[in-house]
This record gives structure tokens, sequence and C-alpha cells, in this order.
């Protein structure tokens, strides 16, 4: 059981407006919710917290009928509900907006607004009836002053995030819940969220809110609740939770708990020849503009929570992304790199974070999946003739301990960990002077884990640059010669061996 | 057991059931006879006319591999067959070889160019691939009209007609052709590594981006090809009946191809393909059409029964659904003694 700091029940004499206990929600072979405890009181905006896998997804689901729990109780203004369809929830006046507006963009605010509850007279629209009670309820709950009969498309994110809000109010909410909703917002935006925030709290309603943003959460919530690999870490007041506590309990560490890398020899290494060097790089919604100089045998880790911008960066590298500004040079070749393909020719690789859906190609064997990348390279029409494929198949199988040691096995057949592995071998086989690793330890068990952690060690003894993105910061802290921190989409920190420790780190994510 | 697993299994499976039911039926669909140094009979029928089929099915084969489709086969057909024949018909000697040779020349390089439209549209407009297919599937009829005013244009000549009713070694020219371009298409995918391409774009395009495959060159390389085969097909078929009908020369031809191509256990999501299972999947389908007709089903049903039978052959080829179906038959049959045996154990 978590912490319970605060008990509201008696210090404002008021009930939660919302209450879940000891709720479980379980998947074949995921315990995605394990007795997880939520209270939302009336007038308050709420920020649940939690990293990847934390159960915040499905915690939403269930408050919105998507899913049906396994065991735990909902209750609603005191009374034992069940919600079984996301229709019940709305009845029982818990309304959702999402990260993705869900609203249609070719229809009219009003009409988005009204959809399905449309006022009539004798079986026909009143449209001019809707049109002024769209235009009064923005106005008067969410201060837009906007052409209610123009298509919804016509206006910026922040307006249709806005609109959404105001149609889930329309349907009587008591329970507002925003599921990242400032994710695609720029700063003034944001601002402006707020504030219908803040004047919506004082109006009684209660707000869920979800962000990955550490700054947001301090300057709109009063409490927040964390969940941890489907555990219920504990439920606080924000004005009481420090920053570097709220990280360390997300990322499940105790700050005590902490130990001191062994430095390594790593500082004896001379001056390094620079590799890459990123001046000014950024991209408009994705990341700020950021310095970043790799060297020669270096390995930058990326350290910072989902969602702080990590990947991007990383895709800028690559190319996978375009950047909007700044200058990125490679070696001794000059300009930026647009395409993927440019930026292997450069000797760049990159194990992307989604192993699925961007990274194996599932229904190729493990040799096709392998020599995909160097037969790229060498176009269509030099193929690597079969026995040496089979060769550099079997080769790679062995030197990363593929299992099972079969080059003819599907990809989509073969365990997370393995599936990386191949991946790894891929890139490996490009001889590349720089790896990108996304992510590349999540979902697989811990001797994998273990093995590609000292394969990237023992890369950057021979030479190969390595930057290394990953949530977990024993990890980070063990491989890195630096680190590089970055928050809500900045770069806000660069950490180099000295002073690299699980404690710094995690004070640096934190901020604040 | 494990040649039931094999991807051609199931394809050869039901032609051979077809074969098997004519068999029966008409004892004669076999016989084969050799009139003037050529080889006469059904079977020979079947290989002559289904061989545009199985051409432009091989090239479907490759767009649909890359998660494509390309609906404008039939068009790309009849404007192939037109072109050729405007070109023999102005000349002064329809029969000289040298004009045939140019007009052949100049519908393929035509075909290539609708090939390289599609290829284009899809590749860098970035269109989806059935709409963009589409505007040339409507427009291309139009085409085709244009070069043929409207009408139908015959042609006198014997050079020309070889291609579509000529026979080598007392075999029809058509097979040759076909298998000239299986055998290419085979060479270019399997001996290059231009199929490995086709396979990861078609599965999983951001990956194969990722990976450093120009996935442009690759769709406009399989439009191009699939371009040229409806081409070829169209000089087969115009070439057979010694003209060209711009309205009705490959009409519904893509239908048939894709049909071929789904038979022959390419998916329709893209990914792994099969060239062999094409060119069986269409032999399935012109054999079905060859024994509907011999069997004397009326004409205005016979569209019905070619349905219902390629309804059946999709059913049976489909994995879940004969697994369905054993799971029926076992559990519907004696649960009593099943129960019993459960509790004698």
């Amino acid at each position: 059981m978590g912490d319970w700091i605060g008990d509201l029940t008696e210090k404002k004499g008021v009930r939660p407006l919302l209450g879940m206990t000891g709720i479980y929600k379980h998947f074949p072979g995921v315990k995605a919710l394990n007795g997880v405890n939520f209270r939302l009181f009336p007038g308050e905006v709420h920020a649940l917290m939690g990293e990847n896998g934390a159960g915040k997804s499905t915690l939403i689901k269930v408050l919105t009928g998507v899913y049906s729990i396994d065991r735990g109780s909902v209750e609603l203004d005191g009374r034992q509900v069940a919600i079984h369809s996301p229709r019940q929830a709305q009845e029982a006046g818990i309304s959702t907006v999402y990260q993705e507006v869900n609203l249609c963009p070719n229809l009219t605010v009003a009409e988005n607004i009204f959809i399905g509850r449309e006022p009539r007279a004798f079986g026909r629209i009143r449209w001019k009836e809707m049109n002024r009670r769209a235009e009064r309820l923005l106005r008067e709950r969410l201060q837009l002053e906007i052409d209610v009969s123009r298509p919804l498309a016509d206006y910026s994110v922040a307006v249709q995030q806005l609109v959404a809000i105001a149609r889930a109010l329309n349907i009587s909410a008591k329970v507002l819940i925003l599921d990242e909703p400032t994710s695609s917002l720029d700063r003034g935006e944001v601002g402006q969220l707020f504030a219908v925030m803040r004047k919506l709290k004082e109006e009684g309603l209660a707000i869920l809110f979800v962000t990955h943003f550490l700054d947001q959460v301090y300057d709109i919530s009063d409490r927040i609740t964390i969940l941890r690999g489907g555990e219920f870490v504990g439920e606080y007041e924000a004005a009481s939770l420090p920053r570097i506590e709220l990280v360390s309990k997300m990322i499940g560490k105790e700050m005590e708990a902490l130990e001191e890398r062994p430095k390594t020899a790593g500082s004896a290494r001379g001056p390094r020849e620079l590799l890459l060097e990123a001046s000014g790089l950024a991209r408009q919604g994705a990341i700020e503009p950021f310095d970043l100089r790799i060297g020669k045998g270096e390995v930058v880790s990326l350290a910072g929570l989902l969602g702080s911008g990590r990947t991007e960066l990383a895709r800028l590298l690559f190319g996978a992304d375009r950047s909007d500004q700044g200058k990125l040079r490679l070696g001794d070749s000059p300009g930026t790199i647009h395409s993927p393909r440019q930026a292997i020719d450069e000797g760049l690789a990159f194990c992307p974070e989604n192993r699925k859906t961007e990274g194996i190609v599932d229904d190729l064997s493990v040799r096709e999946n392998i020599l995909l990348a160097m037969q790229a390279t060498r176009g269509w029409l030099r193929m690597i003739p079969r026995r040496k494929q089979e060769e550099l198949a079997d080769e790679y199988i062995k030197a990363l301990n593929i299992n099972p040691p079969n080059p003819e096995q599907l990809v989509k057949n073969l365990s997370g960990g393995n599936q990386q592995k191949v991946l790894l071998a891929r890139w490996l086989l490009t001889r590349p002077k720089l790896l990108i690793l996304d992510e590349p330890t999540r979902g697989i068990d811990i001797g994998a884990k273990a093995e590609i952690q000292k394969l990237v060690l023992k890369l950057a003894g021979e030479g190969m640059a390595v930057l290394f993105i990953s949530s977990e910061l024993e990890e980070v802290v063990r491989v890195s010669d630096r680190i590089v921190v970055l928050r809500d989409r900045k770069v806000v920190k660069e950490m180099i061996e000295d002073d690299i420790g699980q404690q710094q780190v995690m004070r640096a994510i934190a901020g604040g | 057991m494990r040649i039931r697993k094999h991807h051609l299994f199931w394809p050869l499976a039901m032609l051979a059931a077809l074969l098997l039911f004519n068999l029966i039926y008409s004892p004669d669909f076999f016989s084969l006879q050799v009139r003037g140094g050529h080889l006469y009979g059904s079977l020979i029928d079947i290989l002559n006319f289904g061989s545009p089929l199985m051409l432009v099915a091989i090239g479907m084969t490759l767009v649909i591999a890359t998660g494509g489709i390309d609906l404008s086969v039939g068009s790309v057909v009849a404007i192939a067959g037109a072109m050729a024949c405007l070109t023999i018909s102005k000349g002064s000697d329809q029969g000289s070889l040298g004009l045939v040779l140019s007009a052949v020349g100049l519908s393929l390089v035509l075909s290539l160019a609708l090939g390289l439209w599609n290829g284009l549209l899809v590749s860098g407009v970035g269109m989806q691939p059935i709409i963009a297919t589409l505007i040339l599937m409507v427009a291309g009829r139009g085409i085709a009209q244009l070069i043929t005013s409207g009408q139908i244009i015959t042609v006198t000549s014997d050079s020309y007609g070889y291609i579509g009713s000529g026979s080598l070694a007392g075999l029809p020219f058509s097979i040759f052709l076909v298998a000239a371009v299986f055998a290419a298409a085979g060479l270019l995918t399997r001996r290059t590594a231009l199929g490995l391409f086709i396979e990861a774009v078609g599965r999983n395009p951001a990956a194969s981006r990722l990976a450093g495959i120009r996935s442009r060159y690759v769709l406009l390389a399989v439009y191009l090809f699939c371009g040229l085969c409806a081409g070829i097909a169209g000089l087969i078929l115009s070439s057979n009946v010694s003209s060209a009908d711009g309205n009705n020369a490959g009409l519904w031809y893509e239908l048939d191809a894709i049909l071929a191509v789904v038979i022959g256990g390419t998916s329709l999501t893209g990914g792994r393909f099969y060239l062999t299972g094409t060119v069986i999947g269409a032999l399935i389908i012109q054999t079905l059409t060859t024994t509907i007709y011999m069997i004397g089903v009326p004409p205005e049903i016979t569209l019905v029964v070619k349905a219902f039978v390629v309804l059946v052959v999709c059913l049976v080829q489909s994995e879940a659904f004969r697994q369905a179906l054993v799971r029926r038959w076992k559990t519907r049959h004696y649960p009593a003694e099943r129960e019993a045996a459960k509790h004698a154990s």
C-alpha cells in the first residue's frame, strides 16, 4: 500500500467526488493495474503521473468504461457504480478529452459541440439556437470568442482542444479527464488552457490531468497520484512534494538507495576526435534548439522522462525527421542530413524506440532482417551472395547470442530481446561510426539487457561512438561517458564523467 | 504433412480439383491433337487464352507486394493494343516485320510511360495506390478510345497475328512470352535485392525507410514493371483477334489479376509474394472460365457460378476457415464418446 499524505476527508470536510479503491485489471501476462487507489475531489486539478507502462492509460480507460475492472470498487458521489461502457461513463458525468482531438474537423464548431444532442423543433435542427448556445458556452465558460459556424479545421489545435472541452462540459460533466492535452500546444496556448482549467476548477469541476511536463504539473495541480508498473505509489499534495521526490517515485529509485557509480578509467582517455556536431538544431513542436558534440568512441546518453524530447533529438540527428533550423555536421562532410539513407551513408545507425513498428520487418527471416541495412547501402543490383549472407547472419547470431540460432526463422517468432539483437546486428553489419540506440533495453529480460549494455561498452572501446537513450537511470549512469539531460523538450544540462551519479542526474531531470 | 504447409499446396490442389472435375465431366478435355504441326486441345487453349491474365497478374503481384494495387492494368491492356493496331493500320504494308516491330516497340514504351505515371503518383505525390491507379483506370479507357477514334481498328498482318495466335515448337507463342516475363520477374526479384526491398517496403515502410531503403525507387520500379506486363498482355490480346477495341479489350482484367495474386498466396496487405503461386492462380481462373463454357452453363449465370467457385477456392485456402471447419466437425460428432474417453484415461 502506498503513501497517503494529507487526508482531505477530514481536513476539508468534503467527500471525494470519485473514489476508486483497490482496482485490479489484468491482461494476459500483464498486471496493468494492481490494487490502485485514486480519489478525485470537486474543485481540484489532480495530476496522474507515471512512466511508460505505469498504468495511467489503463486507469483512465477503466474510468471511462473502455475496460471493465477485475476487482475493486468505484464510487461516484458516494454511491457504488459499475461503469461498463463509455456511454455509461458519460451519463455518470465523466467526460474525457484525449491527446488527439477526436472531433470532426469538417463540421462546424457548433455542430461538434452539439453533435447527437442538437436542439430540435418539430424534428428539425434549430441551427440558430444551436450556434447561439455554442457561442454562449464558449464565451462564458472558456473565455473563447470565435465564429462557431466555421469548420473546426479552420482553428488551431489549441482552440480545437478547447472546443473538445466545451463539448465535454456540455454533456454536464462532473469529472473532466484531460489526457495529455498540452502535448501539441505552444507556451501561450498552454497558458490559455490553464486559465480555463482554473476557472472550471473554481466552478467545482474535478479535473484529472495527465501530462509528461513536470513544470505544468506544478503549475496547475493541487494533488498528484503516482503509479509505477501498475502499482499505486502514493497520493500527495503537490505543494509538499519536491520535484526530485516526484521523479524518484516515478522511476522507482529512493534517493538514499542510490549508489555512486564506480569511476572507470574513462577520464584517462585523451581528447577525442570530433565525430558529430549539432549547433542550434531544432524542430518545431519536437525539440527546442540544442547543441551537441559527440566524439569518437564516446558513449553519450540522453536522460530525461518520457516525452522530454530524447527520441525527437535522436530522430533529427538521423534524418528520420527534418530539422527546421540549425546545423548538423558529421565528420568532415559539411551540410545537414535530410534522410535516413544519407545518415547511413555518413556512418550513422539508429535503433528506434518502437521495435515492432519501425525496426523489424516481422514477416521476413532473421537473416533478411540482419542484412537489410547493409543491402540497402549496396543498392538493389549488387546483391550480397546467398552464401555470404548466411555466413554473416550466422556470425552475428553467434556473436550476439540470438536465440533460436536459426537464420531462416521469421523475426516475428522471436522474443523482444532477440528482436532487439537482430536490429543491433543489422546496424553493426554496416560498421557505423555512431550508433544511436533508443531504449534498446525496454521490455526485454534482464539477461539480454546486460548483454546489450556490455556490447555498448565493448563497441565504444573499439572506437564506435554510441548515443544511448534509456529511461533507466542506473543503466544510463553505468554506460555513459557523458549525459545530456532533457526536460520538457529542451536540453537542460550536460554532465561529464565526474559529476555523473544517479542523484545528480535525477536532480537535473527534475529541475526547478 | 509438411507438403501441406508449402505455400503452393492449396493453389495446386485447387487446380488439380478443377482438372479432375473436367476429366470426369468431359473425358476429351485432356485430349491433344496435332494438326499441321500445332497442338490443339482444351489444355492448350487454357494456356493460350490465359497468357494475358498470367502476364498482368505477374506484374500485379509485385505491386501488391509493396502494399499497393494497380487498377489501371485493364485500361493499359486496351491502350497498348490500340496503339499497336493503329500503327500497323497506318502502314502501307501491314505484314512487314519492321512495321510490326516498331508498333510493338511503340506500345511497350507507351505502357512503360503509363506505369511511370502510376508510379510517380504513388511514390512522388504520395497518393494512395487505389486512387492513383483508379485515375488511369477510368481515363485510360478514354485514351484508348481516342487512339482508335472510337472505332474498332482491324489489322490484317500475319506478323502481328503471330504474337497472339502463332505457335513455336508446337506450342502457342504467347506461352513463351509468359515464360520469358516470368523468368525475368524471378531473376529481377530473387537474383537481385529488389525482391527483399519490395517485401520489406510492403510489410513495414517505416522500418524500411530507417534501414536506408529508398522506397520511392522501389515503388517506381514495380509500377513500371506492372505497366510493361499489361502492355505485353495487350499486344497478345489484340493480336489474337487482329483488332483493337478500346472499350472492351482487357475489361475487368484488374479484378481477375488481383484474384489470381490472392489465390496464389500473396497477401493484399503487402510483404511476401509468390510469383509461381500467381501463375497457378491465373491458371485456376482461366480453367474455371473454360470449364464453365464447356459444361454449358447458361451465359446469363456464368458469372454467378464463377463467383461461387472463387468463393469456395478462397475459403478452402484460408487456414482459419479450415481450422474452424475441423473444430466444428470434431466437436459436433460423438461428444459423449469424447467425454467417455476423457474419463477413461
